[in-house]
């Protein structure tokens, strides 16, 4: 059996909040903000992740390319943990996974041209390469994304949020990596340069065999986008699917809620729809609720969901689902 | 139809044509530089002190320390500014010609201010940089130094300095660079820290750019627009610096002098007739402040529009 190009298991990220007040040995409250997540991505692949403001979708992405401390490991396709290398080692393996930012024009140095900006990966990686052959480089890949390579003089300023997000797939691109994280990368932009994005995105895809980790919290998105969906909430799994079993037979009830929210661009259908509306607000992540995290606002919860965290439960080979009762979404509307 | 592929071959034509060169923030600074009319006017009078400070000695017909004998003694009724003895601003008490020690003066005025905010500069943005980027207890430890720095009364230290090295013009540059960079450094690092969390600077990180290249290339570029501004603004400070010291009677030694102690020598005589002492020295020092300190605004207006 092949190795997936990348497997994370069981990786937490907790962060320290100390209060102003606090004295010195009081030891800090800590603040589990990615807590036990663990999926493969096969090569080729895309995994999209979904979840609400705040339930650790960036960091756990800032995890996995070692911004963050982290606990857990995550092999990389040759067996190496990437968890354990020292910040040299790592450096072989940041050439083969590239991020793009979710705000195109601040994640670009101001002062930078195009050119220097696409160029940094080169020079970071390819210290050797000559600079006629990285500027050479640099123009292949700005056509490839569709910018007009006799732009590679300008400055970041003087480009549309669409083509700034262009330099950005650029930059990552120009190194060939393997892998492509994309921190929501559209949510930035206009609808109708999104899709441009998202279209550009695909197109690559499927042409240089990429495999993308893409982070949304548009659901239309990552449906158009992905072959398995994982829905996050508070730092935990809660369920995850191929895309097309996520999106028609979601089972976690929290997933089901998120769905509905989704709008329908058809006024008959959305006036008719029922729209799982969720109680309460987001817990605090500094006091998570016992047993199951999604039960202080979950329609179905049960005295069964606050004491034991509930089991992984597996409807087929790849529906994951994190709930006591997992069951399709009729049941709960009818 | 025609019409449209005609536009699209013009279109083609346009997207071929040679590189476009992109319109850098520094351009667009320097657009905002020159349309301002007082910082203009800062400039030009720099220029003009610049030039009088290199070359005024090829127009005077004493040196320095030549001791006019025809005046000597009678400064008051003989050593006022003529064109006849060539003394074009007059002399002093001793009979030598005020011109070419003005000319001396500014030029040690300048070197004084602008070698003590070089010394800013570099020590002050490289420290500031370094305690930002890297922060926590390296951040800690090298910004509290800074701070028992500042807490010595330096003015002290500089005369001390002074009295038992002996007044030398090495030992004022190094007293003068020695405090110069700690504000620098604490400016630098106050926005290096804001610098620090900006999405461009987490790509760089992430695409694995070591922490001194990120710093070389990414912090320091950034960080230009504040150290440009705040070096022009240091450098009447030092001059000020300078000539309090030189008041004082401490600064540097005959036959060289400065702004500073020319003035000093100059209120010392006023009573007796002889303004143009105290008037020359006088009005290039003033001339120089007005002219840095225009400049120094200007500078902050076209590198930061926003914060207007």
């Amino acid at each position: 059996m092949t190795r997936p190009l990348l497997e994370a298991r069981d990786v937490r990220v907790s962060f320290e909040i100390r209060h102003p007040s606090d004295l010195p040995w009081t030891p800090p409250a800590l603040l589990h903000a990615v807590n036990g997540i663990s999926f493969r991505l096969e090569r080729g692949q895309t995994l999209g992740i979904v979840g609400e403001s705040g339930c650790g979708k960036s960091t756990l992405a800032r995890a996995l390319i070692r911004m963050l401390p982290a606990t857990g490991s995550v092999i990389w396709e040759d067996g190496t943990d990437l968890f354990t290398l020292s910040p040299r080692q790592m450096l072989r393996y940041r050439a083969e996974m590239q991020v793009i930012f979710q705000d195109p024009l601040a994640s670009l140095d101001p002062r930078m041209t195009v050119g220097e900006i696409i160029a940094e990966p080169l020079r970071t990686h390819r210290p050797r390469m000559g600079a006629t052959e990285r500027r050479e480089k640099v123009r292949a890949v700005m056509e490839r994304v569709g910018l007009l390579p006799n732009q590679i003089n300008r400055y970041p300023h003087e480009f549309s949020g669409g083509q700034c997000q262009r330099i950005g797939i650029a930059r990552a691109l120009v190194v060939e990596p393997k892998l492509l994280i994309c921190d929501e990368p559209v949510s930035a932009l206009d609808v109708s340069i999104q899709a441009q994005v998202i279209g550009l995105l695909e197109e690559l895809r499927r042409d240089l065999g990429l495999t993308i980790l893409f982070i949304a919290h548009d659901l239309s998105v990552v449906k158009h986008l992905s072959d398995e969906v994982m829905v996050l909430y508070l730092g935990r799994m809660m369920e995850k699917a191929p895309s097309s079993a996520l999106f028609s037979d979601p089972r976690h009830p929290y997933t089901q809620a998120l769905l509905s929210a989704v709008p329908i661009p058809d006024p008959q259908i959305e006036r008719t729809k029922r729209v799982i509306a969720l109680d309460g607000e987001l817990p605090s992540p500094m006091h998570p609720p016992s047993g199951c995290v999604f039960r202080t606002r979950c329609p179905r919860a049960t005295g069964l969901c606050a004491s034991p965290p509930p089991e992984e439960c597996t409807s087929d080979a790849r529906h994951h689902t994190l709930c006591h009762f997992p069951g399709p979404a009729a049941e709960l509307i009818g | 139809m025609v019409i449209d592929s005609q536009k699209m071959q013009s279109l083609a034509a346009a997207t071929a044509r040679e590189d476009i060169a992109g319109r850098s923030l520094w351009a667009d600074a320097r657009r905002r530089f020159l349309r301002n009319k007082a910082a203009l006017f800062g400039l030009l009078l720099l220029v003009f002190v610049v030039f009088f400070a290199l070359f005024g000695n090829s127009l005077a017909r004493w040196s320095n320390d030549e001791i006019d004998f025809a005046v000597m003694g009678q400064a008051a009724e003989l050593g006022g500014p003529s064109l006849e003895t060539g003394h074009y601003f007059g002399t002093d008490d001793l009979g030598r010609d005020l011109f070419a020690r003005t000319v001396q003066g500014t030029q040690i005025s300048l070197a004084v201010g602008i070698i003590g905010s070089a010394i800013a500069v570099v020590v002050g943005t490289l420290w500031g940089a370094t305690a930002g980027y890297f922060g926590g207890r390296i951040d800690n430890l090298m910004m509290r130094t800074v701070d028992i720095l500042l807490a010595i009364p330096y003015m002290f230290v500089l005369i001390l300095l002074l009295v038992m090295y002996g007044r030398s013009i090495t030992m004022l540059f190094a007293g003068v660079g020695l405090i110069s960079w700690l504000e620098m450094s604490r400016i630098v690092r106050g926005q290096t820290l804001s610098l620090k969390n900006r999405d461009y600077i987490e790509a760089a990180r992430a695409i694995g750019v070591p922490a001194r290249t990120i710093i070389r290339r990414h912090i320091l570029p950034n960080l230009i627009g504040v150290v440009t501004v705040f070096a022009t603004l240091l450098v009447p400070n030092m001059i000020l610096t300078e000539s309090f010291i030189s008041f004082l009677g401490l600064g540097v030694q005959e036959p060289m002098t400065s702004l500073g102690a020319l003035i000093s020598e100059g209120s010392g005589t006023i009573a007796y007739g002889t303004l143009w002492q105290l008037a020359f020295p006088l009005l290039f020092f003033v001339t120089t402040l007005f002219g840095f300190f225009f400049v120094g605004d200007g500078l902050r207006d076209a590198l930061d529009p926003k914060d207007r």
